[in-house]
């Protein structure tokens, strides 16, 4: 038996931060091996083209460039990349898999979508090199918004499949027909989530190195499943698993799309080593990582709540549509989680939820932080606020009326959850975590006294209240080796990667409680296929749990193992012996002992045998395979005031009481859950990514997506509650995604009560004060992904004139700023070559073509302007009408300008601004032109 | 995002700076703080061929007070003048302004000149010099010359300064007796490009009425917009909520015609300013009054 905790549930120092804040903890990007060689990549700047030439020997004969590697070149290793997560057993379940392929043979799925791999002997020169390769492309029409991918005639992100269908999914419980039919009242409403990236600190990055002697590939990756990749690297290079090292050594943070497995660079970079006989590094810089790293939290739902007078739930309906990403490797995690955690706390007699997930030209969509997670728990904290409202209830009393009772557990909502398993929630107690919350907050006085106070005072204050629960800890498995060393420290041994949830400190405190030594004594090592052979990897708020159960385990069978050998050595019964500090000691005789470490040599001896059916050492391994997962659960509350003139928002104060069963050690966790708050303010309020039609990411740097940063996340009052799980022995659950779950909901919540007076509704998220002013004005929201401009001009010069002005190639090319050239190829066709820089932008070369269409002279011509250049490309349409004016000829035009390329991630702020301007001097220089001519 | 290659050169005196310049017309690029320029060059959109670096000529860094006023070199750190106690008494806009630029990390960094001359429509100083009336001092190969701040922006990131030349020192007037100023902005994040902001002056008479106002914008036009509609509105007015009120909506209607981009809609800048511009001069007459 292990003794009662010592280190568990303590607020211990992390073993790991000496080594992190001194800089010595070794990251993917600090492996600097001997000839090592840089990759860059080739990235399409298109969401949906066909790429039917591509031209890379010029790329090859610059000084420095060592290979260049198209679709082509990969030969039989080009292959789609595995499903990476099977669908669960769901009857009726639809499922097409298309899975992500290591570079564009065919065409480009989405922006950033690796094309051609260049390394050389830097990344400077490998990025040079990138613009020697000339591609030909040819656009197509972009799958961007989710109803309009499965209208009919839509275009097609996968022509295989006859629609951009990836998956339809129907779970029930009960009768929701029924239910709704007996209901009171039935809330019906429309939710939008959209999506945002990790941000994690550090990109993703891939080193490796093949060893021709020892035949042996190393590969360090920033992985959060390294053994998965060892195992699928090993397999798709025709290794021996024992002849692949994976490493993920310190990552600077995962939040889910490290698990993403086998991207691209992950499976070139190895093969380019081995291929080339050097080392291969591949860092993703920051602009890579908006459109190549993972996304998530696109979907729309059509939702309702049907509920008695008493505001009890007779049942829930939900509909939604999930945006998977150009690829959907990582099966239907997400949107099943979606499904299940809309649930949440309460008790829901009856409940229909369907999804369809659909392709788009965007980014892959795996899980992050929460993983579908908070737009269940959105629409359903949002649709109790809306009933709560409708039938006159407090909020916290609907929620009250809702809770399912401590008695109910095991609780099961017969649905599957994304671990294949039923939904059964393993415990919990709802209901006193949101009196903790409304105390803390002080949800009374707040409500009744100042809000009202300072309303009068023209100051506009809201709280928000929301309760959720979390899937966490599901398997399928992890392992753990203790080993107590020759010197009495202990080694443990896992395969989860670690990206800063402090694994060294929370495992290394459960198996000093068990071996009874000091936890600064216990060494962790995570992530290296050497080290531990066995594990899938560190998401779903399962390492603590899972792994850190195996720790339990082993270092319970070594303390049978240490007492086993004590026993013979001391030559005393077992239950005469004590275990404390590193010794084991005869009781009633403190002094006649012996240390961990001699023990262990004793139990390695050079002579004398091992006796048969025992094991050298004082080492075990152990596994943890949880049938199904342990849930979480929680309450957010919040404060916030907002300036309606501004439409900026302030959050006050943020309460979060948590269970998350019993706690390991309660400072990590509540770094987890501060941290999790400012992922999930971010995603509230500040982080969007902003598509525009043609699937081209807008705000794609930190200029404009915004992480919230230290002013714009309060510090988290924290409380916690702890209702052990009973599935494992310490009674853990998972805390890694929660503080980010909820954050949607309460601040929607909190920002509507404080506009109570403006009768504003939210259900969408992410907000910002843009939004919240379009909701203000109550305002049609204008599109904002695509700059339109709108004018008039007059011409001084008869109508004909101007007409015939308009259609010479030696005019227009003087209204085209820093045009160089411009001829006619054809009726209504125009190509030339135009420089063009602005402010910090060094002016470049653009080919600029010209199309006339749809002409009526002398009155109105459609026209489209092309251009291409080494940042990017644009697209204008314009319809023009020319009519005759008291000095000349009126000119109205409306054109919708799109850009693509760099400045269309990172030129957004100034789009608007450059469009008029050129389109003002272009006016300006045709009517001189007309001037000379007249 | 690694830089295209280009040439570096660090000279020691303004001089030499000059005669890189005029050697490589056109292809050099003088290198301040660095703050947008590097990483415009990491994204290779600014892809200078050479690079002057003006971070090692003493001369061109410091603040000076006299009797007409500040004078402030232009390589002089934004946080040496956010700091700096002359400032903050000559000069309480350009102090009040600062620390909306950024972060302080970024204006360890940046510098005074280097902002002005890179004439983001965004960047706080502009706006804060054209409502200062500040006079900035040009150098080139054919001399010293001086100009209006309102004079220096012609444009979307475009300045009055030829391609061999170089922004030196700015010269700001002291402060008109009986006179006030505030900066107020709206950005996302403290330290981010604003959606909207104003800087304003304002001088009474003895009558308390307003004898002059200069109005500056930022965040929603081509470069800094001096709101000339506005400050005719209040200018021999009594500074009364209404005639602030009337200025703010003059600002917000006829002033500008801002951009709309993904962080705020034209509209949404055209409230802002309204709000932003009835709040700086409300501000600043309270000043005044207490002057």
């Amino acid at each position: 038996m292990a003794p009662p905790p010592r280190l568990v549930g303590k607020r211990v120092l992390r073993n790991e931060d000496a080594r992190l804040l001194t800089g010595r903890a070794l990251f993917v990007d600090d492996v600097r091996l001997e000839g090592m060689l840089h990759v860059a990549f080739l990235r399409s700047e298109h969401a949906h083209a066909r790429l039917k030439r591509i031209d890379v020997s010029a790329a090859r004969r610059r000084p420095g460039v060592v290979a260049v590697y198209t679709a082509a070149d990969l030969g039989d290793y080009w292959r789609p990349g595995p499903l990476l997560v099977p669908p669960p057993p769901i009857p009726g379940l639809e499922f097409h898999a298309c899975t992500q392929v290591p570079l564009v043979k065919d065409k480009s799925r989405h922006v950033g979508e690796p094309i051609a791999m260049v390394v050389a002997e830097s990344r400077y020169v490998a990025e040079d090199a990138l613009a020697d390769i000339t591609l030909d492309v040819e656009p197509l029409a972009a799958v961007v918004d989710l109803e309009a991918a499965l209208s009919r005639g839509a275009p097609l992100v996968h022509e295989q499949l006859k629609s951009n269908r990836a998956a339809h999914v129907i779970q029930k419980k009960g009768d929701y027909d029924a239910a709704r039919a007996a209901a009171h009242k039935v809330i019906t409403r429309r939710f939008l989530y959209d999506r945002g990236i990790s941000a994690a600190i550090e990109n993703r990055a891939v080193a490796a190195r093949w060893d021709a002697r020892a035949e042996e590939l190393t590969v360090w990756d920033t992985t959060q499943a390294p053994i998965p990749i060892r195992n699928g690297l090993a397999a798709m290079l025709g290794l021996l698993e024992s002849q692949v090292r994976v490493i993920a050594p310190f990552v600077g943070g995962g939040f889910g799309p490290k698990i993403m497995m086998f991207y691209p660079e992950e499976v070139l970079v190895p093969w380019a080593a081995m291929r080339l006989g050097r080392p291969v590094k591949w860092t993703e810089d920051r602009r890579e990582n908006f459109t190549a790293t993972t996304q998530e939290r696109g979907q729309v739902h059509d939702a309702e709540l049907a509920v008695a007078k008493d505001g009890k739930i007779l049942g829930v309906k939900d509909v939604f549509l999930h945006d998977s990403g150009a690829y959907d490797s990582y099966g239907l995690t997400v949107p099943i989680n979606s499904q299940c955690t809309l649930l949440g706390p309460y008790d829901v007699p009856n409940y229909y939820t369907e999804f369809t997930a659909v392709f788009t030209n965007k980014t892959l969509v795996t899980p992050v932080r929460g993983a579908g997670r908070q737009h269940g728990v959105f629409v359903m904290e949002r649709l109790l606020d809306f009933a709560a409202r409708a039938l006159g209830l407090d909020r916290l009393e609907i929620r009250r009326r809702n809770y399912l009772p401590p008695g109910a557990f095991p609780f099961n909502n017969e649905i599957i959850f994304q671990d294949s398993a039923p939904l059964v929630y393993d415990s919990g107690d709802y209901a006193p975590a949101l009196e903790d919350a409304a105390r803390m907050i002080g949800y009374e006085k707040f409500v009744r006294e100042e809000q009202p106070r300072l309303r009068v005072a023209g100051r506009h204050v809201g709280v928000g209240v929301v309760s959720y629960i979390e899937g966490t800890g599901i398997g399928p498995y992890e392992g753990a080796r203790v080993t107590i060393e020759p010197s009495g420290r202990v080694r443990v041994a896992t395969g989860v990667g670690t990206q800063g949830q402090g694994h060294f400190t929370a495992f290394a405190q459960i198996v000093a409680d068990v071996l009874d030594v000091p936890v600064e004594g216990v060494h962790v090592v995570t992530g290296d296929t050497r080290e531990f052979n066995w594990g899938t990897g560190t998401f779903a708020s399962r390492g603590a749990v899972v792994a850190g159960t195996a720790c339990h385990a082993a270092a319970v069978a070594v303390r049978d193992k240490i007492v086993a050998v004590a026993t013979r050595v001391l030559n005393q019964p077992p239950e005469k012996l004590e275990l404390a500090g590193g010794r084991v000691t005869v009781k009633g005789a403190k002094d006649d002992g012996i240390s961990y470490g001699a023990l262990a040599t004793r139990a390695n001896p050079l002579r004398g045998a091992v006796k048969p059916g025992t094991e050298p050492g004082l080492e075990a391994t152990a596994y943890y395979g949880p049938d199904r997962g342990s849930t979480a659960s929680g309450v957010h509350a919040m404060i916030v005031e907002v300036d309606p003139e501004t439409a900026m928002v302030e959050i006050q104060r943020y309460v979060v009481v948590h269970d998350c069963g019993k706690l390991i050690n309660p400072m990590i966790v509540e770094g987890q859950i501060q941290g999790g708050v400012a992922h999930g303010i971010g995603n509230a309020f500040y982080e969007q990514l902003v598509y525009d039609d043609t699937g081209q990411l807008q705000n794609a740097s930190f200029m404009d997506y915004l992480l919230p940063t230290a002013t714009d996340v309060p510090r988290v009052e924290i409380a916690h509650r702890e209702t052990p799980s009973p599935l494992n022995p310490i009674g853990l659950k998972g805390v890694g995604e929660a503080g980010c779950i909820p954050t949607g909901a309460a601040f929607a919540q909190a920002v509507e009560d404080a506009l109570a007076d403006f009768g504003v509704e939210i259900t969408e998220i992410p907000l910002s004060p843009d939004k919240l002013f379009d909701l203000l004005k109550k305002t049609r929201p204008k599109k904002r992904n695509v700059v339109v401009l709108e004018g008039s001009f007059v011409f001084a010069g008869p109508r004909a004139a101007v007409w015939d002005l308009l259609q010479d190639p030696a005019v227009l090319g003087t209204a085209l700023p820093g045009a160089m050239r411009l001829e006619r190829t054809g009726d209504g066709h125009y190509d030339g070559l135009m420089k063009v820089g602005i402010g910090p932008v060094t002016a470049a070369e653009f080919s600029v073509r010209i199309t006339l269409r749809d002409r009526e002279p002398p009155a109105r011509y459609g026209m489209i302007v092309e251009g291409k250049g080494s940042f990017g490309f644009t697209r204008g349409t314009a319809q023009v009408a020319l009519a005759d004016h008291k000095s000349g000829t009126e000119m109205t035009y409306r054109a919708e300008v799109q850009v693509g390329g760099t400045i269309a991630g990172v030129g957004q702020r100034l789009l608007d601004s450059v469009a008029r301007r050129m389109t003002k001097q272009g006016l300006e220089a045709l009517n001189k032109a007309l001037a000379a001519r007249l | 995002m690694k830089p295209a290659p280009f040439e570096y050169h660090r000279p020691g005196t303004v001089e030499e700076a000059l005669a890189v310049l005029a050697r490589h017309s056109g292809d050099a690029k003088p290198l301040a703080g660095g703050q947008s320029l590097i990483p415009a060059m990491n994204f290779r959109l600014a892809r200078p061929a050479v690079l002057v670096d003006l971070n090692r000529i003493p001369a061109l860094a410091g603040i000076r007070g006299s009797a007409d006023g500040l004078r402030i070199g232009a390589m002089t750190r934004q946080r040496a003048v956010e700091r700096d106690a002359t400032v903050a008494r000559d000069a309480p806009l350009v102090a009040e302004a600062l620390p909306h630029i950024a972060h302080p990390q970024i204006r360890t960094r940046g510098t005074v000149g280097g902002s002005l001359a890179h004439a983001d429509p965004a960047a706080e100083l502009p706006a804060v010099m054209v409502a200062l009336d500040a006079t900035f001092d040009l150098v080139g190969p054919r001399g010293r010359r001086s100009i209006a701040a309102t004079e220096f922006y012609t444009g979307l990131f475009t300045t009055a300064l030829a391609p061999d030349e170089l922004l030196v020192e700015i010269a700001i007037p002291r402060p008109a007796p009986r006179s006030g100023s505030a900066f107020v902005e709206v950005a996302r994040r403290h330290g981010d490009y604003a959606l909207a902001g104003v800087a304003a002056v304002v001088a009474l008479d003895d009558a308390g009425r307003c004898r002059a106002a200069r109005i500056a914008l930022l965040s929603v036009g081509d470069g800094p917009v001096l709101a000339r509609k506005a400050a005719q509105a209040i200018t021999g007015e009594s500074l009364t909520a209404e005639a602030i009120k009337g200025a703010a909506d003059a600002a917000a209607s006829q002033d500008i015609d801002p951009p709309g981009d993904i962080h705020a809609s034209a509209a949404y800048r055209r409230q802002l300013v309204g709000v932003l511009v009835r709040r700086a001069l409300q501000r600043a007459c309270e000043r005044a009054r207490s002057h």
